[in-house]
This record gives C-alpha cells, structure tokens and sequence, in this order.
C-alpha cells in the first residue's frame, strides 16, 4: 500500500460523532458532505484487495472492492444522503448520528474482504440501527428496540459460531464462495438469514421498524436486510433453498401486508416481500438473476425510501399512523401524494420506473433456467405487491374517505429528499443503463420490448381492477395480526419466567431435602441434640455446605464405582 | 548475597515482612506506603522472574539449601510465572485505589490493620503459586484464606460480617478436604514435594487412597474456586465486602484456587490418570450450569456488586469449561481467561468501587443516571461489562476465541453454540446496568457531574484499558498461556 486509502464505511461512520457535536449550519454542511464524500470515495477506489492486516495469526482484508460491493456500498451512502436530508428538522440529535455509524458499517460489510471484519461490522450494524429505533424515545420504541436486538444478538452469536468453526476448518478467514456441507456454513447461511428477515425470524422487522421515528424508519429499511442479499449473493449464490425461502417470504409479505391496518407496517411488510423476490433471485444463480438481485437491491432501497419517506411526512403532519384514521389527504398534501404514487408505481415495477427494469430481470432469469413454477409463483406475487404497496398505500392513506385532516405538505428539506428519490426512481426506469454498466456482470438484457410492457401492464391492470373488486373487504379496522413473534414476546417468556422459578424450587427443595436426611441422621448420631441447633441457625450455611459434601460424595463414587 | 539466586522467594517474603511491620506502626498512611511499596515490589519481582523463565526455563530454589526432595522447593515454570504476574499486577494496581477508598469506608483506626492484612493476603497467595511443595501450599492457602475473612469482615454493613463467616466456614471445609487430600497423598509417596510426589505416584500400587485424594482435593478445590454449585459463598462475600477487597479478590483469589487446581492435576496426578476418571464429564456439566444458571441469576439482581459476583461465577465456568477439554488449546483458553477475567473483573468491582462512594450505594436503582453523574466510571464499567460479553476488540473475546477453537478441535458444536448462547446472557446483565446508567432518569437530581477521586478512577481504568489492549495485542497472554499449557501437558514447548 503506497497511498493512503480511505474506508467509506469508516469515513461515513466516523462523521457521526462529528454531527452529534456540531450544530446549525455546519452541522447540515457535514449532513449533506459525509455521504458525498463516501460516494465519492467509493467511485475512485480502484478494485481488489486494499487493506491487509494480521489478526490472530490470520490474514484478514478490511478493505476489498468488486462490482457488486461497490453498487451496494454506493446505493447505502446515496441512501444516507437521502436519509439525512429527510431527517434534517428531526428534533431528536441521535438519530442521524446513529444512521451514519449504521450506513458506514453497513457499507463495512459490503466491503469487507475477511469474514473477521464482516462480524464487526455486522454487529456494529445491530447495534447502530438499535440505536435509531431508540431515538423516536418512545416506550413501545425502546422495548421494540431491545427485542430487535436480541434477536439480532442472536443471529450474531449463531453466524459468530459459524465463523469460527469455518476459520478453524478452513484455516483461512477469507469470504469467498461457500456450500453448505458443514455444520459450520449452515450455521452462517443461518446468520445471513436473521438479518434478511426470512422465516420463521423474519417478524422482528415488521415489530421494531414502524417503532422508530417518522424518519428513522427511512433509514432502517435500507440496510440491514440489504447487506444479508449482499452477502448471500457472495456467499451462497445458487443455493436451491434460497429460492424456496425467498417464495415464501415473498407471499408471507403479501398477506401480513393486505392485512395490516398500520400505514408503516404495510411497508415493513412490503419489504420482506420485496427482500424475497431478491433472495430467491440469488437462489436461481445464474448470472442474469444474480444481476437482477443487485439492480433489484438498488432501485427498492430508493423507492422503498420514498414511500417510507411520503408515510413518514404524513406521520410528521399528522401524528398519525392507521390507515383507519387516515384518507383524503391529497388535497392538502400534494407533493407528498405526488411522491407517494411515484414510489407505488416503482415498486408495482411500473413500466417507466426503476422497478420494472429490475424485477422483470430476476423473472426473466428464472423463466431463462425452466423454472416455470417459479416463474408463475413470481409473476403471481408481481400482482400482489401491487394491490398490497402499489395501490393499498396510496389509496388508504391518501384517498378513500375523507379523514377531515387537511395539513399541509412536510418543510422543505423533506420535500426536497422526496422530489430526489422520486427523480432517481424515474430516471432509472427511463435510463436503465448506467444502473446496468455497475451491476457484477455484463448485462444482455433489453427490458422494453413490446412483450416485457405488455405482460406487465396487464398483470397491473387486472389487478387493479381486482383490488377494487375486493374494495369491501380490505376496509383495516383497527385489529392486530398475530406473527410468529408472539411465540418469543409472549411465550418463551412466560417459559423462562416458569424454569427460573422452577429451577429456584427444585434446587432449594433438594438442598432441604439432603440436609433434612443429614440432620435426621446426625440426630441419631447425638442425641442430646446439640448440632440440630447449629444448624438451624444458619440455615443457609448448612445448605452450602450440603452441596460441598454431595461433590465430594459424587467424585468418590464417581472414581470408585466406574 | 546474591539476590537474583533468591528471586523466586522475594515476592512472596516482600508482602509478608510489610505487614507486621505495617501493624507495628500502627500509622495507617505508613502501612499504606509500605504495602504499596511491597506489591510494586513483588510485581517488579514477578516480571523479572518471568523474563528469566521465559530465558532459562523452569527456576528451582531450594529453602536453606535443602535441596529437594527433602527441603521445601520452590519451583517457577512458565505457569506459575504468568499467575504471579497476574496477581501481583492486580495488587499493584489496586493498592494505589485503595486509599481514598479505604479513608471513605473505613474508620481510621483501622487502617494500618487493613493493609497489613492485604500484604498478608497477596504474600498467601503469591506463595501459593510459588511453592513446589504440597503442604507448603495448604499453608498458603490458609494464610491468604484467614486475611481475606478478615478483610471482607471489614465492609461497612452487618452482612458483611454474616458473609464473611459464611466464607469463613465454606473456606475451612475447602481448605480441610485438600490437606485430607495432601494427607492421602503423603501417606501413600512419602513426600510433600510435588515433582517428586508425581513420580512416585507411578509406582503406587493401591489406586483407591490416590483416588480419594483426587476427589478430596477436587471438591475442596471447586468450593474455593467457586464452581457452580459450590459458589453460593461468593456473592455475598465480594459483594459486602470494602470496594477495594472487592477488586481484589475478584481479581486473584478463585484464579489462584484455580491455578492450584491445574497444579495438581497435571503436576501431581497426570493427564493420564484425570482423563480416564469421568472427572472431565463432571467439570464439563458443572462448568455449562454455571454459564447458563449463573448468569442467569446475574441477570435478576438489583445489586451491581451482586451482578458482577455472579457474572464471575459464570466466567469462572468458562475457565472451567476449558479445563475439561484437557487439550493444549482448552487449557490455553483456560489460562487465557484466568488472566483476562482476573484484570477485567477487578478493573469493574474498582470503578463501581467508585460509585459506591459518589452515589452511596451500588443498587441499581442509585445507579441510574450514571451515565451523567459519572460518565467516565459509567463508560468504563460499559468496556470492562463488553470484555465480558466477548466483543472483539476485548480481552474477553480472546478467551472466547480460543475456548471455541478448543471445542471445534473436538468437534463439539453445541458447546460453540452454548458458548456463544452464554455471551448473550452476559450481555442481558450489562444491559441492565446501561439501561440504569444511560436510559433512567435519577430518582432525585443531583448536582452536576462529580467523578470519584482521580486515584481510583486512574488505577481502574489502567485495569480496563488492560482488558482492552490485551483484546488487540494477544501475543503476550496468548503466548504464556500456550507455553503454560503445553508445560501442564508434557507437550514440546
């Protein structure tokens, strides 16, 4: 190394203490300047391995660009920038601080070239994105928060196990192409999996992401199921599994989403299934579908963002999350409407946004391998997304009935996050190609022809009309959808409570019990009686001491009965 | 004379000469100078005789020039070098805290006698990992065993006299079943001296009095070392005990009571002989129970003092957890973790030394707001509570990196799992001291920020940054406890 290299991860991640210092103008300057700067940074890094380093006698790169790592980490600053515009008037002087030591470990994952410095950042990410959660400083944020990291904990200290056995096998920690042939890669397949929500985890996103704040949500969608495509896609491409995974995600999204009634929480949904059309692109493998996935990734972080940036102005003017309450807000809010449609229709895959140039990549790559149940499965879950984020969204919260709210549409600087995501989503729906020339590899692929628009425009069209058939019944009352988290809020936690009292009751009525035959035995032993009263009064020192006498007896059967 | 021939004696006479003339000053700062004078002394000493292990290989000195078998030896190899710093390191480091600490807990009478008594306790325990002879350890584990009652006698509510017998009693018992142990040992080799012990030990015919023994030793060892469920003593010892006894213990006693442990089973009884008894099966069940039930139970205290006892509890199952194995790389991560937990815990038990002292109690409804009322005792305990967890970048992720490398070596997935699992508890228990530190409110405002004398903070937070840079710089600990293990073992070095 003769030059000295920068680490956007680390540069965007080092910013934040900075923001959390400044104030006023200065503080919008370094906003605005660090995501640049990382964007920037990331464009000029030439690829290959840049850093190396020693630990633990093992080689590690902490720094290693290839073409996919680079779209991912620059779509991760485009969204900080994004984010951290939107967020500009949050009151809360936390929450943008943490979303930029998010985004940079999460462009620290991307980038990584060794799975040692992968885990750091990995938990660096858990622990940044707690931290968003918790800004809103809510109650229900900050329980929302702490179950969200412990399942995230989990998911670490499950991949942290897999790491170390694969090091210790392999004796390399370099992440490369894997199988799943040991214990060990199953065990960090299962890690990736935590963070890309998939099932039977996938409900700690829906739970803690509409907890956080009406602009933290925008960051928190971006990240953190996006760098587990990312590392899937590295590490377990072609994996049959995955594409089973990514189906069933796709539809468990569609139907938890067509039955929540919480405008954020259709979204949180919305992105499993999304996340779902992604990894089950991985699971196909080949080059075409591993190109979708990335374009994919790309274009749903923006308009995922947009659409969670129009649900959190409405919040904002509002206060306001139910679909039940909302409704008719397009006449005072029409930029926000505005913006919300665009997001809608990209992620419909619209022809003419950024959704229809990627999606139809990872069905086409299907339909390309034969897999023809995929293939309808995925075309099926294409009109999905469309009644549940496409048109339920807009329609519920923007029209529908008349709530009688009429505020006005979101400051400036929010405004101007929106009309930038919403441009991008368009731009690359009109000028795929520049999207195209960064994807991992060369792309053949031609997504307006005449039977790509129509197909599509059908499938939009019926079900279109379909929603509005079904209008009656998808009417949210206020109701709460059960997922498998109640089976960790509610009953692992009763089930702990239960085993450490009972543990607490079996282990004192054993003590009693031995110390009860002890002292019948010692009273037989003396019968005046006098160490019967010693060890009445101190009960619990006589309890310890029990203890002592069973190790003692169990080791000397223990040697001399085996 | 020559002094460097008398090295490995020096550090355990330097202590044990300061504290009688600490109790016939009777002056408390004199007493204060001289055992502070004696731990950096004995630490000087230690590092000395380290570097000359590390150059020579083992040292054997022989008492009055007895030579061994008949005299008392005193044998410093690569093990017991490492322990010696250790413990005359957290000694050192401690003494300089305990005098503000001391002054706010103690009446001033009592002073001078408090710090003989801590001279007393290290020279015990220093001996203890000096000496090559069997009876000769029995002596020292008594003699740091009596100061410590002493010491924790000393805290400053009633309870701490109630713990303080507790221990009292759990001690003694301890202490008996290993000179019954010693006894059994005696009686069938004729020799106290442990190199000696072990190869006579070849030729004994009858196995069940040397079995007994080991069983002995075992219980009475696990007792001392606090091995779940023979740990109830612990808790309510370091936790009444003055802040300063605390650390101290936390840092040394159960990692020397571990040491002797190590010394007997491959110096005395042999890898062989321990590995065919089940005794492996045993260590493994206990040492699980305590890294599940113990932080558990570290998890549903209100005390802080409580929580950090209890989390030893369950380290010292990771310790243990090691000892199992009865490979070179488990005894490593052993060895490993007795260092780096002994500098970790005792840094923790000093800085919520400190908050005892600024906010008048460690429960953790006083605590909360710390992080404003305190923040740099408050962020310390935060890295010292993330060397517990295991973070990378710790001295506790080390210990678990080589204690999961040991399990991978045979093959025991579920223990890599299970080790990984109990870090999530650890982590449960210091969230509950960030939640109260950082996330509630103080139940009364206080005035602004105040820390705890500069003396203590800086003595605990040299202990944390040490549990810091041995997470980036491995080699030294590493090193040690590899060259410790393959010693232990007979392996080439």
């Amino acid at each position: 190394m003769t030059e000295l290299i920068f680490h956007p991860g680390l540069l965007l991640a080092a910013a934040a203490p900075l923001i959390a210092w400044l104030r006023g103008p200065a503080r919008t300057a370094a906003i605005v300047a660090a995501p640049l700067a990382a964007m920037i940074l990331l464009w000029r890094l030439p690829q290959g391995v840049l850093w190396r380093g020693q630990f633990l006698d093992y080689a590690v790169a902490p720094l290693q660009l290839d073409a996919a790592a680079r779209l991912f980490g620059l779509v991760f600053a485009l969204m900080a920038l994004g984010g951290g515009m939107f967020a500009l008037r949050q009151p809360n002087r936390l929450e943008i601080p943490a979303a930029y030591l998010y985004a940079g470990s999460a462009i620290g994952v991307v980038l990584a070239g060794d799975l040692i410095t992968l885990f750091v950042f990995w938990e660096l990410m858990a622990v940044g994105s707690t931290l968003v959660i918790w800004a809103a400083a809510t109650h229900a944020s900050y329980r929302a928060s702490i179950r969200y990291l412990m399942i995230h904990l989990l998911g670490g200290a499950v991949l942290f196990a897999g790491i170390t056995g694969h090091v210790a096998q392999t004796g390399s920690t370099l992440f490369t192409a894997l199988t799943l042939d040991s214990a060990a890669h199953w065990l960090i397949f299962a890690g990736f999996l935590v963070n890309a929500a998939a099932p039977p985890l996938s409900a700690w996103l829906s739970d803690a992401y509409p907890e956080a704040s009406w602009s933290g949500t925008v960051f928190l969608s971006a990240f953190t199921t996006k760098t587990a495509v990312y590392v899937l896609m590295r590490g377990f491409a072609g994996t049959d599994l995955l594409v089973w995974v990514g189906l069933f995600m796709v539809f468990y999204g569609i139907v938890y989403a067509l039955l929540e009634n919480d405008m954020r929480r259709i979204l949180a949904y919305s992105i499993v299934n999304q996340v779902g059309f992604m990894v089950a692109g991985i699971g196909i493998g080949t080059e075409m579908a591993l190109n979708g996935t990335a374009a994919h990734a790309f274009s749903h972080i923006l308009y995922k963002a947009l659409l969670l940036m129009s649900a959190g102005s409405v919040l904002y003017a509002t206060g306001r999350r139910k679909c039940s309450e909302l409704g008719g807000l397009f006449h005072s809010m029409p930029a926000t409407t505005a913006c919300g449609i665009v997001g809608a229709l990209a992620i419909s895959a619209f022809p003419l946004t950024s959704g229809f140039v990627s999606k139809s990549m990872i069905a086409q790559a299907a339909a390309d391998s034969h897999l023809v149940t995929v293939w309808l499965l995925l075309a099926a879950a294409s009109a999905g997304v469309f009644l549940h984020a496409g048109i339920k969204f807009p329609w519920f919260v923007f029209f529908q009935k008349d709530s009688g709210l009429r505020p006005a549409d979101p400051p400036a600087s929010m405004r101007a996050a929106m009309y930038l995501f919403a441009f991008l989503c368009i731009a690359l729906g009109v000028w795929p190609q520049p999207l195209y020339t960064l994807l991992p590899y060369e792309v053949s692929y031609e997504p307006y022809t005449a039977a790509h628009v129509l197909t599509q425009l059908q499938l939009l069209l019926f079900s279109g009309l379909a929603f509005f058939v079904v209008l009656p019944f998808l009417k949210r009352t206020a109701t709460i959808t059960l997922d498998a988290d109640w089976i960790y809020r509610r009953l692992l936690a009763a089930a702990a409570r239960r085993g450490i009292s009972t543990y607490r009751l079996v282990a004192s009525a054993l003590a009693n019990r031995v110390q009860a035959l002890g002292r019948r035995w010692i009273t037989a032993m003396n019968r005046n009686g006098t160490r019967e009263r010693l060890f009445d009064r101190s009960g619990s020192t006589a309890g310890m001491a029990v203890w002592v006498m069973l190790m003692l007896i169990a080791q000397l059967a223990l040697y001399h009965l085996f | 004379m020559n002094l460097v021939a008398h090295l490995p004696i020096l550090p355990v006479v330097v202590p044990l000469i300061s504290a009688p003339i600490a109790v016939l000053s009777r002056r408390g700062s004199v007493a204060f100078v001289l055992a502070t004078t004696a731990s950096w002394a004995a630490l000087a000493l230690a590092v000395a005789l380290w570097v000359q292990v590390g150059a020579e290989g083992t040292i054997s000195y022989a008492i009055g020039n007895w030579p061994p078998p008949w005299g008392i030896e005193y044998r410093i190899d690569t093990l017991s070098a490492f322990v010696l710093v250790l413990v005359s390191g957290v000694a050192a480091i401690i003494l300089p805290y305990c005098r503000r600490s001391i002054e706010a807990e103690l009446p001033r009478e009592q002073h001078y006698l408090f710090y003989a008594m801590f001279g007393l306790c290290l020279a015990g325990l220093l001996g203890i990992v000096a000496t090559g002879d069997a009876f000769n350890i029995f002596v020292f584990v008594e003699i740091s065993a009596l100061a410590s009652y002493a010491l924790i006698a000393l805290g400053r509510d009633r309870r701490a006299l109630v713990a303080s017998y507790q221990y009292l009693i759990m001690g003694t018992i301890g202490a008996t079943f290993l000179v019954i142990g010693i006894g059994l040992l005696y009686l069938m080799t004729g020799t106290l001296n442990l190199a000696d012990m072990r190869q006579r030990l070849a030729d004994v015919s009858d196995m069940r009095p040397v079995l007994t023994a080991l069983a002995f030793i075992t219980a009475g060892m696990s007792l001392k070392l606090a091995l779940f469920p023979l740990h109830q003593w612990l808790p309510n010892a370091y936790s009444h005990a003055p802040s300063a006894v605390s650390a101290f213990l936390a840092g040394t006693a159960t990692k020397v009571s571990v040491y002797v442990l190590l010394r007997f089973y491959y110096s005395v009884f042999g890898a062989g002989l321990v590995s065919d008894l089940g005794l492996r099966e045993v260590l493994l069940v206990l040492s699980l129970a305590a890294m599940f039930a113990a932080s558990a139970l570290a998890i549903f205290q209100t005390d802080l003092k409580k929580l950090l006892a209890y989390s030893s509890v369950a380290q010292i199952g990771y310790i243990t957890l090691g000892l199992s194995f009865e490979s070179v790389a488990g005894l490593t991560a052993s060895i490993v973790h007795l260092f780096n937990h002994g500098i970790t815990k005792a840094g923790l038990f000093m800085l919520v030394g400190g908050a005892v002292l600024v906010m008048g109690g460690s429960d953790m409804s006083r605590l909360a707001g710390l992080g404003r009322a305190m923040p740099l005792t408050s962020f310390g305990i935060v890295l010292g509570g993330l060397s517990l967890i295991g973070v990378p970048g710790t001295a506790g992720f080390i210990s678990k990196w080589s204690l999961i490398v040991a399990a991978l070596e045979r093959n025991q997935w579920w223990l890599v799992f299970a080790i990984a699992l109990s870090s999530l508890l650890a982590l449960a228990y210091v969230w509950r001291f960030v939640e109260a530190a950082y996330l509630r409110e103080p139940a009364q405002p206080r005035e602004g920020g105040r820390e705890a004398p500069p003396s203590m903070l800086i003595s605990a937070w040299i202990l944390v940054a040490a549990s810091i840079y041995f997470g980036l710089d491995s080699s030294l600990t590493l090193g040690s406890a590899m060259a410790g293990a393959q010693s232990l073992l007979g392996a080439a070095p």
